[in-house]
């Protein structure tokens, strides 16, 4: 069993594959929502959800020791991560498979990537 | 090394007996250890004592089982001497490395040891792979060929060519690709995966004679999906079209240039190849199911079936290419039914085909070279010219950069002798 982050990418002022109307919008919550089911009752689903532009968020790093927090995303990009999730998988055709629902569930673009350690690190 | 004929001979024998071992026994190996480097290194060791023993002893009945037997027990001792080894033996549990000693009892032919094959054919032809990764981990693995060979058949130095190989093995083994072969719904797409990445290497294999072992490699492989797989026609459309080709070779030059179709002596196509093609295009035909690269074979069956350029069936040719078309519409295919519609409706037609798809095919060469001829036959040597000389800029090859170079001088001569323009003369 391994671990998968699907991510997907969103250009600028767009909103990853979100419709316009509000029917539209309707059958997309519902397709996701179904989806989420769908990961949930296979006990796929570990956590996933949309993110908030990179407008709203902040860098932190040190700089001489001191704390320095930066405005905006880590990098300055027409193309951001707009949502994930994270699931369990067999293997990658596991994942891909997977990936090919949420591709069809919200009409985007979705990269599949291995975690290569997951949960909590112990010391 | 005292270096006899008779020795030199034995060597060369056991080396294409290897090769032709390699896939089978690294196939095994991932199956019982779940790791391809560990495979490829203990089969690489294999291949090391197998050189010293078989020189002496003789080849053996079974050499991919001698292999498996010999790279399996070299792996179990590296296992147990490495620290890394420890940890994976743990893992493995019990499965592989119970005991050193013989597998030879447990070596068949078929059953799961012919299926471990295939896995590892489906693994390194995974789609997620990038084709040039794929192309060459299949050659690595499945065609025993050394890093070395590989690096050489693709023009790229020997760290970089080992890099790539790394780069590959990690992926398979971070994203845990799996290996099996893929489940009913998702073969027709991984399939093709597969024969196009054996397509890929034949048809790099056309480059050069220093290359020409990629084709014989290309078909033994595709010969084993067809083996494995006897239910996929398009495994058996690839062979027929990769033999078909391969039956026109020895027309295909002379005395180092190119020979187009039209101007090829047809004795000189090697017969038993070409039957052996036209049988298999001619079983795929009887399954109807047809596919793209059966469409291909097709194609290529109709022309070796013509007795001479114009005894044709053009007609036919540009059937299968519409046919071949509503499947994989690219602009690829329909550059090559423009050409075989300039046999039927005239180069002006076929201009107007290649008018339209030429944006899309601006960079390839063959492109450039069919609005050439078409130019070249309406009449219209400066732009012909401009056409083959684009062609030129962009080819690949030295053999055909000098046929497109000779397409200019001919034109030079069309011009001193002064041809009226308008009709073709053929």
């Amino acid at each position: 069993m391994g671990q998968y982050l699907l991510s997907t990418y969103v250009a600028e002022g767009e909103r990853g594959g979100a419709p316009n109307t509000p029917e539209q919008m309707q059958a997309f919550m519902r397709r996701v929502a179904d989806l989420e089911a769908e990961m949930e009752a296979s006990g796929t689903f570990v956590f996933g959800g949309a993110l908030h532009d990179p407008e709203a968020a902040t860098v932190l790093r040190r700089g001489g020791g001191e704390l320095v927090m930066t405005d905006g995303p880590f990098v300055e990009s027409k193309e951001h991560i707009g949502g994930f999730y994270i699931i369990n998988a067999d293997d990658l055709d596991a994942a891909l498979a997977w990936a090919r629902k949420v591709v069809d569930a919200i009409n985007h673009p979705i990269e599949v990537r291995p975690f290569r350690a997951t949960g909590r690190v112990k010391a | 090394m005292t270096g006899g004929a008779a020795a030199k001979v034995e060597a060369a024998s056991v080396e294409r007996v290897f090769r032709e071992a390699h896939g089978q026994a690294v196939a095994t190996l991932v199956r019982l250890f779940g790791d391809i480097t560990l495979a490829e290194d203990a089969v690489q060791e294999a291949f090391v004592v197998a050189c010293d023993r078989w020189r002496s002893d003789g080849i053996p009945p079974s050499p991919a089982g001698w292999i498996v037997t010999t790279a399996r027990n070299r792996a179990i001792d590296d296992l147990r001497r490495s620290a890394r080894g420890r940890a994976l033996h743990e893992q493995l549990g019990a499965v592989a490395t119970t005991s050193r000693g013989s597998c030879m009892d447990e070596w068949r032919d078929d059953g799961p040891v012919r299926d471990d094959q295939l896995r590892l054919i489906f693994t390194c032809c995974h789609p997620a792979l990038r084709t040039e990764h794929a192309v060459a981990l299949t050659l690595r693995l499945l065609g025993g060929l050394s890093v070395a060979e590989v690096a050489r058949s693709f023009l790229v130095s020997e760290p970089a060519m080992a890099k790539r190989l790394v780069r590959a093995k990690y992926k398979i083994r971070a994203a845990k690709i799996p290996y099996r072969v893929p489940e009913e719904a998702d073969l027709p797409l991984r399939l093709r995966s597969v024969l196009s990445v054996l397509y890929l290497i034949y048809n790099t294999g056309l480059d050069g004679p220093e290359r020409a072992s990629l084709r014989s490699e290309a078909i033994r492989l595709a010969r084993a999906v067809v083996d494995l797989m006897p239910d996929e026609p398009e495994a058996a459309g690839l062979v027929a079209l990769m033999l078909l080709n391969e039956s026109r070779l020895p027309a295909h030059t002379a005395g180092g240039a190119l020979v187009l179709l039209r101007d090829q002596d047809r004795t000189k196509w090697d017969r038993a190849i070409l039957s052996e093609g036209h049988a298999i295009v001619r079983a795929c035909i009887r399954r109807g199911q047809p596919g793209p690269f059966q469409l291909q074979a097709a194609i290529q069956a109709v022309h070796c079936a013509a007795a001479s350029f114009q005894a044709t069936d053009w007609p036919q040719i540009v059937a299968l290419y519409d046919h071949l078309f509503s499947m994989t519409p690219t602009p690829v295919i329909a550059l090559n039914r423009a050409i075989a519609v300039a046999e039927i409706d005239g180069p002006g037609a076929a201009l107007t085909t290649l008018d339209a798809i030429a944006p899309e095919l601006d960079g390839y060469h063959l492109m450039h070279a069919a609005r050439g001829t078409m130019l070249r036959r309406l009449g219209q040597p400066d732009a012909a010219a401009k056409a083959f000389e684009r062609a030129a800029h962009l080819a690949a090859t030295e053999t055909d950069r000098q046929f497109l170079t000779h397409q200019i001088r001919d034109l030079a001569k069309d011009t001193a002798l002064k041809q009226p323009p308008g009709e073709p003369t053929n």
